[in-house]
């Protein structure tokens, strides 16, 4: 047994965390700033946590993620980390020429009490920072909140940076998505497309982390939010933040700050959510619903109908991240597959613990926050076995372990390729994750059958 | 591109191309990190700095000392409990990114290696201290899992609130005497790379856990390796082979090792030493405490291999150990020839760089050159001066802030179990024939003339070294990989081996032939350009659109 030592019996437990589901906030914030073109993230801190936020990121995305970090050592530490930042801003102009650099924080910088808005003054006063370029930065203290806090903590300081209320009426929505993949932020993006919409959407990583191979290594790749797009938002109609925990900040501050009003909305994910994000796109843009759109939408349902008896009553247990988490007990709910455990490291509130129960009955165990960690998740399963499990890789190791499947959705994914390039959101995306279920159930029944009930049709 | 046409590149152009970009304070320092080979008599080299602070800002590929404690040293180690004592972050990129196999004695003996633990930190515990639920996360461990041992890691954070993970450890210890818990001040700034964690990982090692238990393992020929993590399983075809030679592998610090075989390293006759800059340490320290003599080792490529165990089995001085080594060597050479041939006949030519770890870098030079190809450039993450030019430059070596806020122990013999497992006559006789204790050559002894050494290669030199070199493989980590593949060239990782292996040994060196004959030879790195990409031409003689 790979996890040989989890107890069935679960004691609550105060202080230790095993197997955790989350990691820390300035993981992402890299990737949030990796999602504007042309920006460098900066790690401030010591150089193992750009170290080890760009080796998981590259093994998730098979990419190359670019971030650059302040090296602190023990004097720096104890002094500062002010020198090491400002030659840091000159060694990176000078030899990677990015047109912004996104600083965040580390637990390290923020013990020592670096104050950032100050350091970039510095810079800026001391004629570091060239013209047209920029230096700008989040709080990313490890300390709190998780990876997906992180990346909202940074796409609210690109908020509190560029964005700008001129004056002008600009007919654009702002589609601001919580920490999903490129995949999912391009599917989005296609709907609006779809139905003729103009939008802003940042932060933007399709295009930036599963680029192309074409022989050439871009530093900046194609794709990303522009710094005019991100100004722009100030002046936009509407935005749609997309995921509570990791879209919602950004949304409220261009709310409080450029009085664009805005609408939190879950991930669109499985038909219900879709529906939601479509309609409230709709309303927003004021135009009809596509019939391409339309016409995504009836093909999953038709799939949906079509194979609802594979569905219909299987249990699930969901692991990851609260909005996917959330997306995930939709696209459950609408198939008829019945959630049983929900948990995630990061802290969704009791507003969350009520959508879910919403969704997935009284009897579904949720926690979420300080010790809902993959070996409770594990133990709950021990206890209660799904048929099949929604997690990321570490599932992996529960997953033989106890004998159940498992789809690999959220982060991290170091061990199978797809999720860079198909989604999970939308209309298009809940086909795949639906293919994907059935496939297991029913290559299940065809391994599993006796040969006398042996299906050639299903 | 061949070879010679390569060499055809003028180094000190390249050089002088490289840090005309920089920065002046940053050219000022890269000078002297990027060396030109050369090899004189004594096996002299051109001095290189190394072990010297990363340039903010600089894209570099180095980790931090914790990385290098809790990730390389103790990591492999299967029933230490390991708690990282910080933020979660540390805890969640060290769980099981580093491919360590490990294979428990029985399906019911302990391995935590799956596991995960962290006190995950919350901002009142960093302003009124994390002690408290330290305590309490050993608590919670020792009652679910009853470790033998537990070891405490401490992150960045941790060392500036002034958590203090010793005495915590000396508490928690005193509460639970069965349980040998002790702590590592590896936290992240510590030094100026993953290096500084290695030394930290040694010291404690050496003073809470080697030399605990007197219980040998039986055997005629007893020895232990240091610095072999089993990535991709090479310790298993290490164990494999030494076996069959007859010889008793004790212990391996710390691949595929448990808690009973490092309490009782120090009842061995032999250390031999296959990573150098991590582990060096202790082999040191085991020989001043215990008498254990040492010397380097490398099991990287087959040739090195059985050069490797024909000097194990002349220090043990067995005829019947020398005649068992020699028929292994003999057997598994067979194969091992064949495919080399096979594998040489279309490689040889080709050429490489390798740019990675402390002794990775120099060990499998050996494995391409086995094939016939050729080293342009090699050089080290987070290595010292010794590991490029030798152990012969250890006195000259100056000690600056960075490495002395790790502590140097000072080491005496053991009142009773010091024992000189060779008398001085018989060291000084086999001196005398050849044989050399305490030894490594380093790395650019063996390089090629006019080769480039470049310690703590960034993204621009690489890019750099691409453009003017075009190299047919390059050897580096997870975060070097796509920039590199990006352009066409196949990177092979000798981190994590891109989850394959083994490489160490004669059936390893069998598999890096073919995999490197894969990567050169595949075709997928070929279909980069598409046709209408390969001849633009044409496009021109059948433009009817206009």
């Amino acid at each position: 047994m790979l996890l040989r030592h989890t107890p069935e019996t679960i004691v609550e437990r105060s202080a230790l965390t095993i197997n955790p589901a989350k990691t820390c906030q300035p993981i992402g914030a890299m990737y949030a700033a990796l999602g504007v073109h042309k920006c460098l993230p900066h790690s401030h801190g010591s150089q193992g946590c750009c170290a080890y936020h760009r080796s998981a990121l590259t093994r998730h995305y098979k990419d190359p993620i670019m971030a650059t970090t302040s090296s602190f050592t023990e004097g720096a530490s104890v002094f500062g980390g002010q020198a090491n930042i400002l030659e840091a801003i000159t060694n990176i102009f000078a030899l990677y020429d990015p047109d912004v650099i996104a600083v965040h924080t580390t637990c390290l910088s923020e013990v020592i009490g670096d104050d950032l808005p100050q350091i970039i003054n510095k810079a800026i006063a001391e004629g570091k920072i060239p013209e047209g370029k920029k230096v700008i930065h989040t709080n990313t203290p490890s300390f709190k909140g998780s990876h997906v806090t992180g990346y909202s903590n940074m796409t609210a300081s690109l908020v509190q940076y560029f964005s700008e209320k001129t004056g002008a009426k600009l007919e654009q929505i702002n589609l601001i998505p919580s920490f999903i993949e490129p995949s999912d932020m391009s599917e989005i993006k296609h709907i609006a497309d779809e139905m003729g919409i103009k939008y802003v959407m940042f932060p933007d990583t399709s295009d930036v982390v599963n680029g192309p191979m074409d022989g050439k290594f871009r530093m900046y790749p194609h794709g990303g939010a522009t710094l005019e797009q991100i100004k722009s938002a100030g002046d936009s109609v509407k935005t749609l933040a997309l995921g509570r925990v990791g879209a919602a900040a950004a949304a409220k501050l261009l709310d409080t700050k450029c009085k664009v009003p805005c609408e939190i909305l879950d991930l669109p994910i499985g038909l219900s959510a879709t529906d939601t994000f479509v309609q409230e796109l709709r309303l927003a843009a004021g135009v009809s619903v596509s019939d391409a759109v339309m016409l995504e939408r009836g093909q999953l349902l038709d799939v949906m109908v079509d194979m609802n008896q594979y569905t219909y009553g299987k249990t699930v247990s969901l692991v990851g991240d609260p909005d996917i988490v959330l997306g995930m007990a939709q696209f459950c709910h609408d198939v008829d597959m019945k959630v049983i455990h929900v948990v995630s490291g990061t802290s969704a509130g009791a507003k969350f613990a009520t959508r879910i129960k919403e969704l997935c009955g009284d009897d579904v165990i949720v926690k979420t926050g300080l010790n809902a960690d993959m070996f409770y998740f594990h133990q709950l399963i021990k206890n209660h076995k799904p048929d099949l499990i929604l997690g990321n890789t570490y599932c992996k190791y529960i997953a033989r372990d106890e004998g159940i499947p498992l789809i690999r959705i959220g982060f991290p994914i170091y061990d199978r390729v797809g999720h860079s390039y198909f989604p999970v959101v939308g209309y298009r995306g809940a086909l795949r994750l639906l293919e994907k279920v059935l496939d297991i159930f029913m290559d299940k029944q065809d391994k599993e059958a006796p040969e006398e009930k042996f299906e050639l049709v299903m | 591109m061949a070879h010679d046409e390569n060499m055809a590149v003028d180094a000190e152009e390249f050089k002088a191309e490289v840090l005309s970009k920089y920065p002046a304070k940053v050219a000022k320092k890269r000078k002297r990190q990027i060396v030109i080979n050369q090899v004189e008599t004594g096996e002299k080299v051109p001095e290189i700095l190394a072990n010297s602070r990363t340039i903010p800002g600089i894209l570099t590929m180095r980790g931090c000392s914790y990385a290098g404690c809790k990730g390389v040293v103790l990591g492999p180690t299967r029933d230490i409990l390991q708690i990282t004592h910080g933020p979660i972050g540390c805890g969640f990129y060290s769980w099981a990114t580093r491919r360590n196999q490990t294979k428990p004695e029985t399906l019911e003996s302990p391995n935590y290696m799956t596991y995960a633990m962290s006190t995950d930190l919350q901002e009142d515990e960093i302003i009124f201290g994390g002690e408290k639920k330290l305590k309490a996360a050993i608590d919670e461990a020792v009652a679910m899992f009853h470790p033998k041992a537990i070891g405490i890691f401490a992150t960045c954070p941790v060392g500036l609130i002034g958590d203090d993970v010793h005495a915590v450890a000396r508490e928690m210890e005193a509460k639970y005497p069965d349980i040998n818990i002790f702590g590592f001040s590896c936290e992240g700034y510590k030094g100026v790379s993953q290096s500084a964690g290695h030394h930290v990982a040694n010291n404690k090692v050496f003073t809470d856990v080697v030399g605990l238990s007197d219980k040998a393992k039986p055997g005629k020929f007893r020895f232990n390796i240091l610095g072999e993590y089993n990535i991709g399983g090479d310790a298993f075809e290490i164990e494999r082979i030494a076996q069959a030679c007859g010889l008793t592998l004790h212990s391996t610090f710390s691949g595929n090792s448990c808690y009973e075989e490092f309490i009782s390293a120090h009842t061995v006759d032999l250390n031999t030493v296959m990573c150098h800059r991590s582990i060096n340490y202790l082999a040191e320290m085991m020989e001043v405490k215990y008498g254990i003599p040492w010397f380097k080792i490398n099991f990287i490529g087959a040739d090195a291999t059985a050069k490797s165990l024909r000097k194990i089995a002349a220090f043990f001085g067995d005829k019947d150990l020398i005649a068992q080594t020699e028929k292994v060597i003999e057997e598994e050479m067979i194969e091992v020839n064949k495919v080399r041939e096979e594998v040489k006949a279309h490689c040889a030519g080709k050429t490489a760089m390798l740019f990675v770890g402390g002794s990775r870098a120099h060990h499998y030079q050996e494995l391409f050159d086995e094939i016939g190809m050729v080293t342009l450039a090699a050089g080290y993450e987070f290595a010292h001066r010794d590991d490029y030019e030798g152990r012969k430059v250890l006195p000259n070596i100056i000690v600056d802030a960075d490495s002395r806020n790790i502590e140097e122990l000072t080491v005496e013999k053991d009142s009773t179990r010091y024992n000189a497992r060779k008398s001085e006559a018989e060291i000084e006789k086999m001196k005398a024939d050849g044989f050399t204790f305490n030894d490594y050559r380093g790395m650019m002894p063996e390089m090629k003339e006019k080769t480039l050494i470049i310690d703590d290669l960034n993204h621009y030199e690489t890019e750099k070294l691409i453009e003017k070199y075009h190299p047919d493989i390059i050897c580096a980590g997870i975060k070097e990989k796509y920039v590199v593949q990006k352009q066409g060239i196949p990177l092979k990782q000798l981190h994590s081996y891109d989850y394959m292996g083994p490489f160490a040994g004669f059936k390893g060196a069998i598999n890096f032939y073919r995999e490197i004959d894969r990567l050169v030879h595949s075709h997928v790195f070929k279909m980069t350009k598409a046709p209408w990409q390969e001849s633009p031409e044409l496009t021109a003689s059948y433009a009817w659109t206009k």
